[in-house]
């Protein structure tokens, strides 16, 4: 939209309505391209997702790179979920005391740390940890080998890649993330117990008494079934976007990002429309 | 030097009338070409014009807009199943441009693999024909490393192997000694010329390096403006009277070919 000072006023009246037309129906026929796009990309990877998961239950099953992703996914992830959950359940302790010794109420720090943990942090935290060290590395490794020609050399070979790559990674990515999780809730309670009873003088009995009398097994089941429902956002995430990854290392590059960014996106989401059903069904 | 190419046998790999877009761009026009059993084919023509489109319309990877991709009588277009475009790639075996080795496997097993995931053997059964065939191509002392270990002529060498493995009717070879210095490049042409002798394949060489493919080629189609605009052998080809023909051959950068 734009006229040069040569213009008569008639023309540039002219001009100016062109282009004003023209700029809104740029606008509209962009908003209609990224709607079709959304939505294309939407069913394909719902198709994506629903091979994937036939691939995963249905024979032949390979063993072999099971095991590889379970080494990739879950062993060489247990250490920094550890990690990460020993100091998530030691500063839930110090911030735990610090919130109930307002209302005198410090004896219950070890029912907090546990609840917290294991109905919402637990699973959460485990989630978004692993999203960021293994689904990165997934997606990259897929893009790598898109681009460079190794999944079309499969299908040249009459090898499924769906089979192949995609369903052992996400079964693995299924099965390894309620494990973390009870890893990373374990270690965190583990955490709390020592800064509650080591640094902030909780007696061990109230701590390990209150936790026990607030838990519940219905408390377990929800953390379980959440970070079973994040195994499979991570999986088919994290598989999708290396599937589909553009060409080059540019290609590459924004499909890593994208996943890692959608999967965090799309756990933080779940996990509150998880809570308030799980809530509902579970404890109301 | 004719536009299509009649044969008295059936052939091996038959396009016919292929179309093939990718949003607004045409790519393939109307593609046909008729392959020998045993006969050798180079598709050649200016970077861009759709030589790897054609070769992965060959295999099922992609499937064409119309027209029909028939290999050893089995049309691979309108196969109903998965496992039905599996049984007749089957027949195939490809050397990519990168060789596309899996990286995560060393040169023994990338070797092994259709052998495995194809044919179902066990590595005991698979063992003795990975061994000769690694012994035939040289590549006995490096079966042990990956594929990012060992320079892109082993790794072609590696790709060729597996390609070779399970001994199928037609090979297809993307652009084979592209990235290659012309020793190894060389080289690259020798193995395909003697496991064409051995294995009596019909191939189809994708390049666009002339006249050097010429060398393992029986035919050689020119594919320019999303057709074939000359189909005829080697020498019929460097005695066209054809403008872009000769001036595809001469790399010359005046002429009807307009370089993108």
């Amino acid at each position: 939209m734009s006229a040069t000072s040569s213009n008569t006023p008639q023309e540039y009246t002219e001009t100016t309505t062109y282009s004003v037309w023209a700029w809104m129906f740029d606008r509209i026929s962009g908003l209609g391209k990224f709607f079709i796009e959304f939505f294309e990309g939407l069913g394909r990877s719902w198709v994506f997702f629903g091979r994937t998961v036939w691939a995963s239950l249905t024979p032949p099953y390979r063993f072999y790179q099971l095991l590889l992703q379970f080494l990739n996914i879950g062993a060489q992830s247990t250490l920094v979920v550890a990690l990460i959950g020993l100091f998530t359940g030691a500063v839930l302790a110090v911030q735990g005391d610090y919130t109930l010794s307002k209302f005198g109420a410090n004896a219950y720090v070890g029912s907090m740390v546990a609840l917290s943990l294991i109905r919402e942090l637990g699973p959460v935290l485990t989630a978004l940890m692993v999203i960021g060290r293994a689904g990165s590395a997934i997606t990259a490794e897929l893009g790598i080998m898109k681009i460079t020609d190794q999944v079309d050399a499969l299908r040249s070979m009459a090898v499924d890649p769906i089979r192949y790559l995609m369903a052992p990674r996400f079964l693995a990515g299924v099965i390894c993330m309620p494990l973390l999780t009870a890893v990373f809730t374990a270690v965190g309670i583990a955490g709390g117990y020592g800064v509650a009873v080591g640094l902030l003088n909780l007696s061990s009995g109230t701590f390990l008494s209150q936790m026990d009398a607030a838990v519940e097994a219905l408390d377990i089941t929800s953390g379980f079934i959440k970070s079973l429902v994040f195994g499979v956002i991570f999986g088919w995430v994290s598989c999708y976007k290396g599937y589909t990854a553009g060409f080059g290392a540019n290609g590459v590059n924004k499909a890593t990002t994208s996943s890692v960014v959608t999967a965090s996106v799309a756990v933080l989401v779940v996990d509150y429309f998880l809570t308030s059903i799980l809530t509902r069904i579970f404890f109301q | 030097m004719t536009e299509a190419t009649s044969v008295n046998v059936p052939s091996m790999i038959s396009i016919r009338d292929a179309y093939k877009s990718f949003g607004t761009q045409s790519v393939l026009r109307g593609v046909s070409l008729e392959i020998a059993p045993g006969e050798t084919v180079g598709i050649v023509g200016p970077s861009g014009v759709g030589k790897s489109v054609l070769l992965k319309l060959i295999t099922g990877i992609m499937k064409p807009d119309s027209g029909d991709i028939i290999i050893d009588g089995r049309n691979i277009t309108t196969a109903s199943s998965e496992e039905e475009r599996n049984d007749i790639r089957a027949q195939v075996g490809v050397l990519f441009q990168s060789a596309a080795l899996l990286d995560s496997l060393t040169l023994y097993q990338n070797v092994a693999f259709p052998l495995r995931e194809r044919l179902g053997l066990s590595t005991e059964e698979a063992h003795p024909q990975v061994v000769a065939m690694l012994e035939s191509l040289s590549l006995s002392d490096v079966f042990e490393l990956l594929p990012q270990q060992v320079p892109i002529g082993v790794r072609k060498r590696a790709g060729l192997a597996r390609a070779l493995i399970t001994k199928p009717n037609v090979i297809l070879f993307d652009e084979p000694n592209t990235g290659l210095d012309p020793l190894v490049g060389q080289e690259v042409y020798e193995l395909i010329k003697s496991s064409h002798e051995q294995y009596k394949f019909a191939g189809v060489v994708i390049s666009h390096e002339i006249p050097e493919v010429f060398q393992v080629v029986d035919r050689v189609a020119m594919l320019l403006g999303g057709r074939f605009v000359a189909i005829g052998s080697p020498d019929e080809l460097m005695a066209s009277t054809d403008a872009a023909v000769q001036q595809f051959i001469q790399g010359k950068t005046d002429g009807p070919i307009r370089i993108q």
